[in-house]
């Protein structure tokens, strides 16, 4: 009955969403933004934590939603841990881009880590389901949020 | 009125419809005939948040536009008065409707968002100071709570809140406490949106009248699913909106006492609400016309009407034992399914539950079973407060019009077990 529903509810999403990476609260973080999608309810807050460079050395995230919402999150402060604030940016551009654009094309992020493409090459099958792409980037506006100095964001 | 007994017998109404056909009703709605995603068939249980329309419905808003539509009120010519006769006859619908004393009583907004809020903006910027009261109850859609908020902001009136017990009840008791002698305004849902509970309207009137305050009723959930008497009830105010009782979108209704409404200011300024205008002086005309500036929403209100004319000859008493049966259905069945919890167990309900699945969040939910054809809401249903009460931050809430049928509630709890082993 599922059978196109796989293609977005796949394994590894399923299983960020149960065990999501870096729920956690970091005590040295930099900086904080509260997120939240009004249509759904969805609440997290992301805690960024940067060197004096600039460098992302810490991502993580609390709160609650969907599966995607949370996988999107998990994976998210993985994909960002270690990079600069321009390759997370870089990245949420493409990763947005991947959720609404038809044209899109993966070599538009040659520049980018592989492994991180990967991952939201996965998440971006949200693609099929217009109403949940602000799900999947929740999460990456929220860091962008944190980073720029915004305390709140919505995705409304 | 809705019995609790699970035998449920469907009244002989007086009318050509004499038993509850509910495969001929269904027949009406051609939505309803439709297949979606490969082949299944459309299972609609969203109707809390906006009905479907029959057949009868829409006939009636495309026969205005094709054969006699005009501007009302303004034209001598033919087409303007059929248009105002069919306007006015809409008018006369929603009074009998809900018993109004005079039609006059019956104000056409755009739905119940701008009734409140204009009974906000106008009686309320008219008759509260500082200090004064406004209560509500924990359970108001957000289009009861942000009109008052708004007053507050301007006027430093006092915003009381009733609150519900782990069932979704209304507690009588604590609204006995919070009335006050500086209580004016009791702003409350005749039935919950988010937990189908029907609050006990009636008590709250007299208890509110007893202390001098007014009472606004949100009937956005009472009137699809029961009669309503305004007068009987004995009522200052009372809203809903089109959409949810089988009309079109764009029209909904304020019912106000006429002595209040023709102390009240107008709302907004424009032509049709006017006596006469010279750039000195404005006079206003008197409720309803008072408060409909400009062009209304004309094929809305035949089309609303007709809505009135098609769930009266069914009859409103046969419509709530019909979905009383389907809503007792449904929530035994998904008692008896293993993780399901339902938010809202009130001892008087309308045909509304609200539920969670354990360890699946309400809008995997909604995209899993929108795949097998079926359609609920996900979400806070826009009662914030109320998911706050209860700890969650959004249920998927199925919502039952005249049409459901129990076989529609087998597919949606299959579905749902479908959901639960995709997750396990
Ligand atoms: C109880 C209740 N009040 C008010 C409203 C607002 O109705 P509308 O959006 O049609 O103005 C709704 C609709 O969701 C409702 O369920």
């Amino acid at each position: 009955m599922f059978d196109d529903l796989r293609d977005l509810y796949q394994e590894v999403i399923l299983d960020h969403g149960k065990s999501p990476r870096n729920f956690r609260r970091p005590e040295d973080a930099t900086c904080l933004a509260h997120g939240n999608n009004p249509v759904c309810g969805d609440t997290l807050v992301v805690y960024i934590t940067q060197d004096d460079s600039g460098k992302i050395t810490d991502a993580a995230f609390q709160g609650q939603g969907c599966a995607i919402s949370v996988a999107s999150a998990s994976m998210m402060t993985d994909i960002v841990k270690g990079k600069t604030v321009e390759k997370a940016n870089r990245l949420f551009e493409g990763f947005h881009n991947m959720c609404t654009r038809d044209d899109f094309n993966v070599a538009e992020l040659a520049d980018c880590d592989e492994d991180a493409i990967d991952r939201l090459v996965m998440l971006s099958g949200v693609k099929e389901f217009p109403i949940r792409v602000k799900c999947a980037t929740l999460a990456w506006h929220t860091m962008q949020a944190a980073v720029n100095g915004d305390q709140e964001t919505s995705t409304e | 009125m809705n019995k609790s007994s699970s035998v449920v017998e469907i009244a002989a109404g007086d009318n050509s419809t004499s038993a509850f056909d509910v495969e001929k009703i269904r027949a009406d709605f051609p939505i309803l005939s439709q297949k979606i995603y490969d082949g299944k068939p459309l299972v609609y249980l969203d109707n809390g948040a906006s009905a479907q329309k029959p057949r009868q419905v829409i006939d009636a808003m495309s026969d205005l536009y094709e054969t006699r539509y005009s501007n009302v009120h303004r034209g001598v010519h033919w087409t303007s008065q059929q248009s105002t006769n069919a306007y006015e006859a809409g008018r006369q619908k929603a009074g009998a409707f809900l018993n109004a004393a005079s039609d006059n009583e019956i104000i056409f907004t755009s739905g119940a968002t701008e009734a409140i809020n204009l009974v906000a903006a106008s009686w309320g910027r008219a008759n509260l100071k500082a200090g004064d009261e406004v209560i509500l109850t924990h359970m108001e859609h957000h289009s009861n709570i942000v009109p008052w908020q708004l007053l507050r902001q301007e006027k430093d009136i006092v915003i009381k809140v009733v609150p519900i017990d782990d069932d979704g009840n209304f507690l009588f008791d604590e609204f006995e406490k919070l009335l006050t002698d500086k209580t004016k305004m009791v702003a409350v849902t005749h039935v919950s949106n988010a937990l189908g509970t029907i609050v006990p309207v009636a008590d709250v009137i007299k208890a509110a009248h007893a202390k001098g305050a007014l009472v606004l009723l949100d009937g956005c959930q009472a009137v699809p699913h029961q009669s309503v008497d305004v007068q009987a009830l004995g009522a200052d105010f009372y809203v809903f909106s089109g959409h949810k009782l089988y009309g079109p979108t764009g029209i909904g209704i304020l019912w106000g006492r006429e002595d209040i409404l023709n102390a009240m200011p107008p709302y907004q300024g424009g032509g049709e609400m006017i006596a006469s205008v010279t750039f000195e002086k404005t006079t206003f005309q008197k409720a309803p016309h008072r408060f409909e500036a400009g062009t209304p929403a004309i094929a809305e209100v035949v089309g609303l009407g007709a809505a009135i004319d098609y769930v009266n000859a069914i009859g409103l008493d046969n419509i709530a034992a019909h979905e009383h049966d389907v809503l007792q259905y449904a929530t035994e069945r998904l008692q008896a399914m293993d993780g399901v919890t339902i938010i809202g167990n009130a001892r008087e309900k309308a045909a509304i539950v609200s539920f969670v699945l354990e360890d699946i969040h309400p809008h995997d939910v909604g995209t899993f079973i929108d795949r097998a054809g079926v359609a609920v809401r996900v979400g806070h249903h826009c009662a914030q407060p109320v998911m706050d009460r209860f700890g969650v931050a959004a249920t998927a809430r199925a919502s039952f019009g005249l049409y459901n049928t129990r076989a529609e509630v087998d597919t949606l709890v299959d579905a749902l077990e479908e959901t639960r082993k995709f997750f396990s």
